[in-house]
């Protein structure tokens, strides 16, 4: 797939949606540069996953434009799947269901996300943490320009949610490939990331972490204790941004 | 063995290889009330074909794949729960059904029959219905295999993933009105349902991917159908509800047995 570096992947203009006479999106812009990571965070009933939905063609915004580059393939990752529980599948068959991909491809990418070893396992039988990796790898195998993650560690133990988010990162770096993730836990996100999206229905605020940590409608929604407490956190991270000094991008809310 | 045996063999081998298909489906996707409610809906579509014309099993499919794309218009629109709108459907299309057939009486259709199905007096004809009814059937299976699967697991997943979902849920809802247009003079319309869901659920167990539930679920019926039709024989029961009894039999006896290891 061919796609220039400078022409977004994916882009909302104005999108606003209403279900039920409640306003759920209200002229929402974003824009996901190849490559790039954008993490859209916010309180409960902010919109994420219906922003998500949108994103994936899932939900008709009622007004706003949706453009997706041609020829895109998305990966998706869903907040929740359950595999009936009288579906016999294993997780091969699992990841078989995304799509035509051979033996040794499917292998590769097994290995890449760390699930080669479960192949053969029941999907009723994963952990928590396992079940994300295999619905990561069943993402990965269409070997997507674009990944959208909806709460990837949803169900993970908090030592395994900040390894699930490194395998992001290093899955970004190895094949390029742009994430969106919705996400709550600002701790790990912010070392993990490139773009945030501050959303409450409108989007709020956006930008590098560091920006939009300052940000005041940020501070507003999450409060500056949030702030104080992320940043022992991101100091185990090896990441690229600073959370002090280099401030960019303070934008008008 | 006699002719009239024979063909309820054929005739039942045949309904025992759709039920046991389309019945793993019904389980996956808890749609066990959905097909009761379509195959009573189906004796509204025996007065239909009595009234109009219209050859019995057409006019059968015909009303159950109404009522079938009713039930799926109306739960879209979420103004009743799923439940409710299965209770009503179901109930009232089968009351309409013996209201309107009372009306017309031309008192050649036997309603017992329709119930709870004849087995025994299936014609050749009927075998041939069974059967192409069938090949048909599990061609559109086998086509749709893989999407089929795949919203089974997550409808939404598989529409990013490409897969038309709309396109294929309606031709799971039409297959199952075809089996029920198909099934109905074998076990009745009452018992269709059982037919889907008793030989799958039985399959569970020693299964240990969707195809091979498929095939024991069919293996299943097949064995209901001939243990049902055999006990019938021997002590004179009725032949639909026989071969029903028959595989909640098996599936009693197969749960009672300790399951395989890690199926």
């Amino acid at each position: 797939m061919q796609l220039s570096a400078d022409e977004p992947l994916l882009s909302l203009n104005g999108v606003t949606l209403a279900r039920g006479g409640r306003t759920l999106l209200e002229n929402v812009d974003v824009s996901v540069a190849p490559g790039r990571i954008v993490t859209i965070i916010g309180p409960n009933g902010a919109g994420k996953t219906t922003l998500v939905r949108v994103m994936l063609g899932l939900e008709k915004p009622d007004r706003g434009r949706v453009e997706r580059a041609r020829g895109l393939t998305v990966g998706y990752m869903p907040q929740r799947l359950v595999v009936p529980m009288h579906m016999p599948l294993n997780v091969e068959r699992f990841i078989r269901l995304g799509g035509n991909v051979d033996r040794p491809a499917l292998r590769d990418v097994a290995v890449e996300v760390g699930v080669a070893h479960l192949l053969t396992r029941p999907m009723q039988a994963l952990s928590g943490g396992e079940h994300q990796r295999v619905m990561l790898c069943r993402a990965l195998v269409r070997d997507p320009g674009l990944l959208v993650l909806d709460e990837p560690v949803q169900g993970v133990d908090v030592g395994g949610q900040a390894a699930l988010y490194q395998l992001i990162s290093r899955i970004r770096q190895r094949r390029g490939c742009a994430v969106v993730m919705v996400s709550h836990d600002l701790h790990l996100v912010m070392a993990s990331t490139d773009e945030v999206l501050c959303l409450n229905r409108h989007v709020c605020c956006a930008g590098t972490p560091d920006s939009v940590s300052q940000h005041s409608e940020f501070l507003a929604l999450f409060g500056p204790e949030v702030y104080r407490s992320m940043a022992p956190y991101t100091h185990h991270h090896d990441h690229r941004h600073t959370m002090h000094g280099d401030v960019v991008e303070q934008q008008d809310g | 063995m006699d002719d009239f045996l024979v063909r309820a063999v054929l005739a039942g081998c045949g309904v025992a290889l759709v039920c046991g298909v389309l019945g793993v489906f019904v389980v996956w996707r808890r749609m066990a009330y959905f097909g009761d409610t379509v195959s009573h809906a189906a004796l509204l579509g025996v007065v239909v074909g009595v009234v109009s014309g219209i050859q019995a099993n057409l006019a059968v499919l015909l009303v159950s794949v109404v009522v079938s794309f009713a039930l799926l218009a109306l739960s879209r629109r979420r103004a009743w729960t799923p439940d409710t709108l299965l209770g009503i459907l179901a109930h009232g299309s089968l009351a309409l059904g013996l209201v309107i057939l009372s009306m017309v009486e031309t008192a050649r259709i036997d309603l017992l029959a329709l119930l709870f199905g004849d087995i025994l007096s299936v014609t050749t004809r009927d075998v041939a219905v069974v059967w192409i009814g069938a090949v048909l059937v599990l061609g559109l299976a086998a086509a749709l295999w893989r999407p089929l699967l795949a919203i089974s697991v997550h409808e939404e997943l598989a529409r990013v993933e490409g897969v038309r979902v709309a396109l294929v849920e309606s031709a799971l809802m039409l297959m199952i009105a075809a089996v029920i247009a198909i099934a109905m003079k074998i076990v009745g319309i009452l018992l269709i349902t059982s037919l889907l869901v008793i030989p799958a659920a039985t399959a569970r167990r020693f299964s240990r991917g969707p195809e091979q539930m498929a095939l024991f679920a069919v293996l299943c019926g097949a064995v209901a159908v001939f243990g049902g039709l055999a006990g019938s024989w021997q002590w004179n029961t009725p032949a639909g509800p026989s071969i029903v009894v028959a595989a909640l039999a098996l599936f009693i006896v197969s749960g009672m047995m300790r399951a395989p290891a890690s199926a």
